[in-house]
């Protein structure tokens, strides 16, 4: 699974002009490490803040049915907008200063359409019957969101969270634009002083950032859902 | 404000901008329908080239676009051609995962019942296994185009144009309508482009499938 984007991975690397080692080996600390930590801290971050406003407006869009269009409304709207648009209108409105703050707001909004959705997706997948079997148990309607709806609706929500997670660190980056700090700002430096090895550490780094994120949350999801692991999702 | 905005639509430079834009999303587009279609159908009946496909493509769609956009830069140097490199890199991955998936789940016994009819190889293709994964393929090539209008935006950054210019000018120089005024555009296209397509999923979604779909939903 990872050859493909391991032999690239050399191919890059192996080109003597393009990678100055010996820049890497004196920034590795001051420069690139703090950025790999502050793209790791904007993305959790942004999934935690996201989580805490879609879940429950998850839940409560699979109750009440007539909520869910409009909610899929505005986040669907919100997601279509390009992400350096989206940065670019936030730092406009009075009061909003660069930094990581836009690339937050902007990093939580891309995630709310994809987590909303998979939260009622979740929810819609638990049997009817199961429900019943917990009602007659006597269970009370809280009991049966936080022990039976969700739990099983747990891999569908996670599977969510792996594609917001990938997103996020994709989009991530461009925040460096306005000062939002990450990986970003490896890419945005060695484009502006025109030296390579800035921007193929930061490119390589937040693709790997991104798969490493992607198969970790592959693999929480398979072990969430033991019955699905013969299917591919 | 709005005024302002509207003056920067008004200068020369924007409908060149506006061109750029398109003709960057379009060909890089329309290259990457080039390039990931022949290769779907090619695989369809193979489970190791589809497996292979789809792998490369969801690792393909995790490589955040600003990364390639910036590879290409020491690569191909700056400029209009080496942001259509990436941008028709980035937008391959979504058509070759959807045709793949679409070409593989069409019904093994239509299939049968085809061949049985009499049907050759690629009669079965063109007259039933593209149709009836249409729809399918369409929603990845409307992923693609939102999200290839949207990367374009990133081609400012290596010389490529586009609307993004707008944006990294009134940026730099502090222009908040001009800012403002790339963003929107940018943002309008996205939108124009998702419900464009979107109703050319619906168009290119066979009668069948559709009182199908209905009859289910």
């Amino acid at each position: 699974m990872s050859n493909p984007a391991l032999l690239l991975l050399q191919d890059v690397l192996e080109e003597p002009k393009l990678i100055d080692w010996e820049w890497i080996k004196e920034n590795f600390w001051e420069d690139i490490v703090p950025a790999l930590q502050g793209h790791i801290f904007l993305s959790f971050i942004s999934i935690g803040i996201a989580l805490i406003i879609a879940l429950p407006v998850g839940v409560l869009s699979a109750r009440y049915r007539k909520a869910y269009p409009p909610v899929t409304a505005v986040t669907g709207a919100l997601y279509s907008i390009p992400s350096l648009a989206l940065l670019a209108i936030l730092i406009s409105i009075p009061g909003v200063a660069i930094g990581p703050s836009p690339v937050i707001i902007a990093l939580v909004a891309y995630s709310l359409l994809i987590l909303i959705r998979n939260t009622v997706a979740g929810l819609d997948s638990v049997p009817p019957e199961t429900i019943d079997a917990a009602r007659g148990m006597g269970l009370t309607n809280r009991q049966i969101l936080f022990r039976v709806e969700l739990p099983l609706a747990l891999p569908i929500i996670v599977a969510g969270i792996r594609i917001a997670t990938v997103t996020i660190i994709g989009i991530a980056t461009i925040g460096a634009y306005i000062n939002g700090g990450g990986l970003g700002t490896l890419i945005f430096d060695g484009i502006g002083r025109q030296f390579p090895t800035m921007i193929i550490s930061g490119a390589v780094l937040a693709t790997a950032l991104a798969i490493v994120a992607d198969l970790l949350l592959l693999a929480l999801e398979r072990y969430l859902r033991p019955w699905a692991r013969a299917r591919r999702t | 404000m709005l005024f302002k905005i509207l003056e920067v639509y008004a200068r020369p430079d924007f409908p060149e901008k506006l061109r750029q834009h398109i003709v960057l999303s379009l060909v890089a587009l329309l290259v990457a329908i080039a390039i990931a279609m022949p290769v779907a159908v090619m695989i369809r009946n193979t489970r190791l080239g589809a497996a292979i496909a789809i792998n490369i493509g969801n690792i393909g769609r995790a490589v955040p676009s600003l990364a390639i956009l910036a590879l290409a830069l020491p690569f191909f140097g700056i400029g209009f051609g080496s942001a259509l490199v990436a941008l028709t890199a980035l937008a391959i991955p979504p058509i070759l995962i959807n045709a793949s998936t679409g070409l593989r789940e069409v019904d093994k016994g239509i299939i049968d019942a085809a061949r049985g009819m009499g049907l050759s190889g690629s009669q079965i293709l063109t007259g039933i296994q593209l149709p009836i994964a249409a729809p399918v393929i369409f929603a990845g090539i409307k992923t693609s185009a939102v999200q290839t209008v949207a990367s374009a935006t990133l081609a400012t950054f290596i010389g490529g144009g586009g609307l993004g210019d707008l944006i990294v000018e009134g940026y730099s120089r502090k222009g908040p309508e001009i800012l403002l005024a790339g963003a929107l555009a940018v943002a309008i296209l996205a939108i124009i482009t998702e419900v464009g397509f979107g109703m050319l999923e619906r168009a290119f979604t066979p009668k069948g499938l559709k009182i199908a779909q209905k009859r289910r939903g």
